[in-house]
């Protein structure tokens, strides 16, 4: 048995397992997913670099046998945003949880949207702030029970599909742990996708939110993710809300081709209006560069 | 290694501090910034916005500094030499990823023109009041690089000093200029690119097997990795062993943070830039550091003219803090004056370092302009009567 190895496992650092999400957990299965889809992308693992913000599923970024990055609690946008645009041929997934994308970080999440960055962003959701204890976060549905909001919450939160859509998202899916395969395909699609792509994970938190809201355990939630969702391929956005203990939808809701990214938009731009200008060159990235330049891909100077 | 001739727009010209800095970080070999913009500061990312598309490199505008002070991370880590610009308001906001990149030891630099404070303050008019923020504003224990520039010459020379410190030593390097240095145009000389010394990168070269992320060299830094290349390395603010990994226990805490003090501080000879002048001798010396300089420059000679022995020390780099010169310093002179834009900040240190051996005299000036020369000539006055010898 000991040459017996998980079939994914060239996207996984053993040696920091075992992991330390709890049972019933779902940011394991959308890890999982994730390894799928990353074979799926055929991508060589040396093309792909993965930054989280803070979190439970700001941990996957210390899974993963990649370039990886733990950031700030709710700036992994902004880095991946300084990253992809340093080294364009990069494939740069953004995984992290809805206090840390959404809460804390909305602001980056919109502008990194509204300029069509292209970064995948793949958003685990559990409806709370899972590693400080179960508070309430700008995705928690009105009347849930969590630490902040002992009586329950009341205030209403942000639609995921909605919000990104809105922002200028290519590609916005929602899938939950129990899809299993939808969710590996949408990932794929969402890797595969040029602009700012978004998959949302809807995923049971068994020790805070479904406890204390009286959900039963993870067992207990895929039962409740499977007769209660509604699957609605192309679907309004707008009718994404989740409401507690009540149906929702999931599914592919935009996909759309042809939008420049930020930096086809800039290079469009400055190709026209430096033209003729001494030193101009369409920018492609660029290097620590040294007096072997050249244009803005700068090699040399490892060596010295 | 020499600059890269594309960024060095050699020769003469006459620009202001801000100008002249965005020039110094071309010629360092800057190719990434991302700001926001705030006075008296954005001068500096308007010129490199201009500057970059015929360089090669990229500016990106972000929604808020808390954004631009990581995406310059982002963009150190895929191979760029990177910095961002701002003013106190914006500093407070990047205070939690100076801490970022000096516990994931990220070669960079953050200029701050100082403008007067709490809160909005004074937009446009000078202070010298964050240099505290400086040395403790983000959490926890470290060491910090800051160096104060007090010409738009100095501008440009201090931040190719920025950008091979930080190389050297793989920490942010702030540079602390003020309204009144950001803002003044004067003659600044740019060299050849042949005659400009850059720190390149140091990239490992071990494989990815013989690599770790955090394993020191002699010199207590250790060697960065390449993305892309195979060694899957992983960063993470927490507390984390040689191989990066997290590690949060009382050994590894000790163990990282020492080291990420230790490296600065035990090569703090390399870092301390100190202009001196008619030290030998004197009875009083006056410490400055960035635009105070220039009007205790008026001073120094108007004591002169009085008869009075007085000596100059302008602190280039002010942290980490030349404890030792001070200490040396203290034991030959009467007092030290101490200038500052602010309600007295460094003249703390000088405190500190002095250990009582001679008297320091604040001259606190609370921004908004800068001191009359005869304030501080009044206090070397006061510090060639009294003082302890």
């Amino acid at each position: 048995m000991e040459n017996v190895k998980h079939p994914l496992s060239k996207y996984l650092r053993e040696d920091r397992m075992p992991h330390m999400w709890c049972p019933g957990c779902g940011i394991g299965t959308a890890m999982n997913a994730f390894m799928h889809a990353l074979e799926k992308s055929g991508l060589e693992k040396n093309d792909i670099a993965v930054v989280s913000g803070i979190g439970c599923t700001g941990r996957v970024a210390g899974y993963v046998d990649l370039d990886s990055f733990h950031t700030t609690h709710g700036r992994a946008i902004p880095f991946a945003e300084g990253l992809k645009a340093t080294k364009p041929d990069t494939k740069v997934i953004v995984i992290s949880g809805d206090g840390d994308l959404m809460s804390i970080g909305g602001n980056h999440f919109i502008h990194a949207g509204r300029k069509n960055m292209d970064l995948t962003v793949i958003c685990v959701n559990n409806l709370n702030y899972a590693m400080t204890g179960g508070q309430v976060s700008a995705t928690t549905p009105v009347r849930s029970i969590t630490a902040t909001a002992p009586h329950g919450s009341f205030t209403t939160p942000f639609s995921l599909p909605f919000l990104a859509e809105a922002s200028g998202a290519v590609y916005v899916a929602r899938w939950t742990v129990f899809h299993i395969r939808e969710l590996q395909k949408a990932m794929l699609e969402a890797i595969n996708k040029k602009g700012f792509s978004f998959v949302e994970v809807i995923s049971p938190c068994p020790t805070l939110y479904e406890r204390r809201n009286k959900m039963g355990d993870g067992l207990a939630r895929m039962k409740f993710y499977k007769e209660n969702s509604i699957v609605k391929n192309g679907a309004d956005t707008k009718e994404t809300n989740i409401e507690i203990n009540k149906p929702f939808v999931v599914g592919k809701f935009i996909d759309i081709e042809g939008k420049p990214t930020y930096l086809e938009s800039m290079n469009k731009y400055y190709d026209e209006t430096f033209q003729c200008q001494l030193g101009y060159k369409t920018y492609k990235g660029t290097r620590y560069s040294c007096n072997i330049s050249d244009g803005g891909v700068s090699e040399g100077c490892m060596d010295d | 290694m020499k600059a890269d001739p594309k960024g060095v727009m050699t020769g003469t010209h006459y620009l202001d501090g801000d100008h002249a800095a965005c020039e110094g970080a071309l010629a360092a070999g800057c190719r990434y910034v991302a700001g926001y913009p705030i006075t008296p500061s954005t001068e500096v990312v308007e010129r490199f916005a201009g500057r970059i598309p015929c360089v090669g490199g990229i500016f990106m505008q972000m929604e808020d500094e808390i954004a631009s002070s990581i995406a310059i991370q982002g963009a150190v880590w895929a191979g760029a030499k990177a910095m961002t610009v701002t003013s106190g308001p914006g500093f407070s906001l990047m205070m939690e990823h100076i801490g970022l990149a000096i516990m994931t030891e990220v070669p960079c630099v953050f200029i701050n023109v100082q403008r007067g404070g709490p809160s909005t303050g004074l937009p446009t008019l000078p202070a010298q009041s964050d240099m505290m923020q400086a040395r403790w504003g983000s959490h926890g224990d470290y060491e910090v690089i800051a160096l104060c520039p007090n010409s738009p010459q100095e501008c440009f020379d201090l931040m190719i000093t920025a950008f091979n410190m930080s190389e050297r030593f793989r920490t942010p390097v702030m540079v602390m200029m003020d309204e009144c240095v950001g803002h003044m145009t004067e003659r600044v000389v740019i060299p050849k690119a042949e005659e400009i010394e850059i720190v390149p990168r140091k990239y490992t070269k071990k494989t990815p097997a013989e690599y770790k992320a955090y394993l020191p060299n002699d010199n207590l830094v250790p060697e960065m990795a390449e993305m892309g290349k195979g060694y899957n390395f992983h960063i993470t603010g927490l507390t984390h062993d040689e191989k990066g990994y997290p590690a949060m226990n009382e050994e590894s805490q000790k163990k990282l943070v020492s080291r990420l003090i230790n490296k600065i501080q035990n090569y703090k000879k390399e870092i301390i830039l100190i202009e001196k002048d008619g030290l030998d001798n004197a009875d009083v010396a006056v410490l400055s550091y960035g635009i105070t300089s220039r009007v205790a420059e008026k001073a120094i000679i108007d004591a002169k003219a009085k008869g009075i022995k007085v000596g100059k020390a302008r602190l280039k780099t002010v942290w980490p803090f030349a404890d030792e010169f001070i200490l040396e310093l203290s034991k030959k002179v009467k007092a030290i004056v101490v200038p500052e834009l602010n309600a007295g900040q460094v003249v703390r240190e000088v405190e500190r370092a002095a250990k009582g051996n001679c008297e320091v005299i604040s001259v606190p000036h609370l921004g908004g302009g800068v001191h009359r020369p005869e304030v501080i000539l009044d206090a070397i006055v006061k510090g060639a009567q009294g003082g302890k010898r």
